[in-house]
């Protein structure tokens, strides 16, 4: 059963409906964006103008740093911590793909077949975000200790024996490995991915539906062939809003990791604050930051979505 | 399925993981690190470092290290320390011993506790003690290789001792003469924290653990073994264990511990390097055993019944938070009038009976035992004889040392 909404916008462009506004006004789009510009320059900018400068310096503590186009660095810092970037870029396209299974069918529902509990549950998804992140990954722990009911539930079932056996877990315990740091990412991020998709999926429509129905479609091929291509822009940018801050998290792997899960995040935060290497540390933000660019760049062109949401 | 009960773990948990974020020597939050670290690349990044000149020698400080002393002027002090460091009576807003420091002397302290780490405070006062300037604070606490870096940078002020008597006579002989401050010259011990073996006996079964040897090797263990990611902590328990002292040890002792640790990383007996979280982790029994500070023990074991601590035979670590004066504070002299007022045995003995650290003034004991008695026979609040013996300090490092070392441990953490 589907429900008609109101006619969807005219697809033509509006015609031009005033004049050009007068000369006096000419500067005002300047002056609105004035406010933007300049919390861009002072907080991304120049500290980005700063951090690139470290990152070709040496020097100490003691005798100061000196640009000295020390190149080498990221070369050194990438031969050093690859197997933390390829593990952030694992675990985050796994906490994006786990994002993206649970999140789809929970924003259909709430899109299509929520009716009036449509507001609870769109409450319910976003609550977690009035507690602080840090609590919410601490409480993970509580959920996940070894002598827990989880899991001791999936020690009866099995289940471990099955992901001890794809190494996402160690032994008869969920906490301290990757499973636990992956599962606090898909938790942490999950909002990220509803909420564009919930956006995407509520403007489709409803008569689409009909009208596949009408031509014989079965659902299957109803959401195959017009919902999911109609949700892409909402995929594009779920998978966006997760993948993007999971790569650079370091407090999931911190909290419910161990030695073997530490993130790229993980080892920036250690060099820049406890061992003082500012350079490599500087650099390592540079590579995440150039690998993300570059996969999101790859990723945007081959959905061939460029408006998002 | 097992037994669980929520109702009981819970209430410890709660509290386990309320100490764990709030209090503490290393806790680590998110907003803090972020703030920390955002906060450093800002600061630095608005002082016009923008063409890309780098980042000036630390040791330079323009225009000397004192600013004019505006003590008899202005009646006040501003002390920084860590979060729950400091008597606090029954409402919760007022610091006894702080009060009485300002009814005798006149002089209002303005007490803030924003230290939540070591390595985020350093990196938040940094650009302006670099660029010679005030940070706004008269008398900050810190661990003693930070407070040992500080001095090295020239960036902490002589005290005066003609204005601490007190300190000066009952300073514990223990403390008196750290290798990176000799004679205390800039600095005063605020607490002492000691790094013993803590564990859960319902966790535990019946393992016998008597030393970090049984912490790395005892199969029965694996996986549930806690370490500390204070490097100085960690490895210096581990030299101790290994027969070596952490006051006197070579870079290839230091080797030595690391592969001692890594080959336990490696075979999964040790479950992860946490800060304060680890409490967390012991009440909900996760760690059965691990390293820890005596004052977070001292709380946890009031909490839950099944957690206790053990000094093993081969001795234990001890660090010092110590007080400090930045470089151009400006009311030197009332800070160090308060620093001699932590020295009487009264003032100590109250601060004392209400955090759980090793109370660096001597003859503070019949002060304490007439607030709490417990207290005064805790030997990890007053360190008796046997106790003292047993201390052992982790020698100072130099910054080239401290890089390298610091570099090894990231590695052995995982990053």
């Amino acid at each position: 059963m589907s429900t008609l909404t109101e006619a969807p916008p005219p697809l033509a462009p509006q015609a031009p409906a005033s004049k050009p506004p007068k000369r006096r006004g000419r500067f005002t789009p300047y002056w609105l964006l004035l406010p933007g510009i300049l919390w861009l320059v002072v907080f991304f900018a120049l500290p980005m103008i700063y951090q690139a400068s470290t990152s070709v310096q040496t020097g100490s503590l003691e005798q100061g740093y000196k640009v000295t186009w020390h190149f080498a660095t990221y070369w050194e810092a990438l031969s050093a911590y690859w197997p933390q970037f390829v593990r952030s870029v694992l675990y985050a396209g796994t906490a994006t793909i786990l994002c993206l299974l649970l999140g789809y069918p929970l924003a259909y529902l709430i899109a299509f077949r929520a009716g009036r509990w449509k507001n609870l549950i769109m409450i319910l998804v976003i609550a977690p975000f009035f507690t602080s992140f840090l609590i919410r990954t601490l409480a993970w722990k509580t959920i996940l200790a070894d002598g827990g009911p989880v899991v001791g539930a999936l020690n009866t079932l099995h289940v471990l024996d099955v992901t001890n056996w794809l190494g996402m877990t160690a032994g008869d315990r969920v906490l301290a490995t990757p499973l636990a740091v992956v599962c606090g990412l898909t938790y942490n991020f999950l909002p990220f991915m509803i909420l564009p998709l919930y956006t995407s999926l509520e403007r489709i429509d409803g008569r689409l539906h009909e009208a596949a129905g009408d031509l014989y479609a079965r659902p299957w091929t109803t959401f195959r062939r017009v919902t999911f291509p109609l949700s892409m822009p909402g995929v594009v940018s779920g998978t966006l809003l997760t993948f993007i801050p999971a790569a650079g998290d370091y407090v999931n792997a911190d909290l419910l990791g161990s030695t073997d899960t530490r993130m790229v995040g993980n080892v920036i935060q250690t060099q820049f604050l406890r061992v003082l290497d500012y350079p490599t540390a500087a650099a390592l933000s540079f590579i995440l930051m150039a690998a993300i660019l570059l996969m999101v760049t790859v990723y945007i062109r081959r959905s061939g979505t460029e408006d998002l949401v | 399925m097992e037994q669980y009960e929520p109702d009981r773990l819970s209430a410890v948990q709660r509290a386990a993981m309320r100490r764990s974020f709030k209090n503490g020597r290393a806790s680590l939050t998110r907003r803090s690190l972020l703030r920390a670290s955002a906060g450093g690349a800002l600061a630095a990044g608005g002082l016009g470092t923008l063409s890309a000149c780098g980042i000036p020698a630390a040791g330079q400080t323009q225009g000397g290290v004192s600013a004019e002393d505006h003590s008899v002027k202005e009646k006040t002090v501003n002390f920084s320390n860590w979060t729950e460091y400091m008597d606090v009576d029954d409402s919760g807003k007022h610091h006894p011993t702080l009060d009485r420091f300002a009814q005798r002397t006149g002089i209002k302290v303005k007490y803030s506790e924003d230290i939540n780490d070591n390595n985020e405070f350093f990196g938040k006062i940094k650009p302006q003690l670099a660029a010679g300037q005030d940070t706004g604070r008269d008398l900050i606490v810190l661990t003693d290789w930070l407070a040992a870096r500080l001095i090295r940078l020239g960036w902490v002020q002589k005290l005066d001792p003609s204005n601490l008597p007190h300190a000066y006579t009952n300073l514990s002989a223990q403390f008196r003469s750290p290798d990176w401050d000799p004679g205390r010259a800039y600095s005063y011990v605020w607490q002492g924290i000691s790094t013993v073996i803590a564990y859960n006996k319902k966790a535990l079964d019946g393992v016998e653990v008597k030393s970090v040897s049984d912490l790395l090797d005892n199969p029965k263990l694996k996986g549930r073994v806690g370490f500390l990611s204070e490097m100085r902590d960690s490895i210096g328990m581990t030299l101790l264990d290994m027969g070596k002292d952490p006051a006197d040890f070579t870079a290839d002792d230091y080797d030595a511990a690391i592969a001692r640790l890594q080959k336990a990383v490696d075979k999964g007996q040790i479950r992860r390097f946490t800060g304060n979280d680890y409490t967390s982790d012991l009440t909900s029994g996760d760690f059965a055993a691990c390293v820890a500070w005596a004052g977070d023990v001292v709380q946890l074991k009031a909490d839950s019944p099944d957690i206790d601590f053990l000094i093993p035979d081969s001795g234990y670590v001890t660090s010092t938070d110590n007080l400090l004066i930045p470089n151009k504070a400006r009311h030197k002299t009332n800070a160090e009038r308060l620093i001699d007022y932590y020295y009487e045995p009264k003032a100590a003995a109250e601060l004392a009976a209400y955090i759980n650290y090793v109370c660096p003034v001597d003859g503070v004991k019949t002060e304490l035992a007439k607030i709490d008695e417990d207290a005064a026979n805790n030997p990890l609040i007053i360190p008796d004889k046997a106790m003292a013996a047993k201390s052992h300090a982790f020698r100072s490092l130099s910054s080239k040392e401290e890089t390298e070392f610091e570099a090894k441990f990231a590695k052995l953490t995982g990053a």
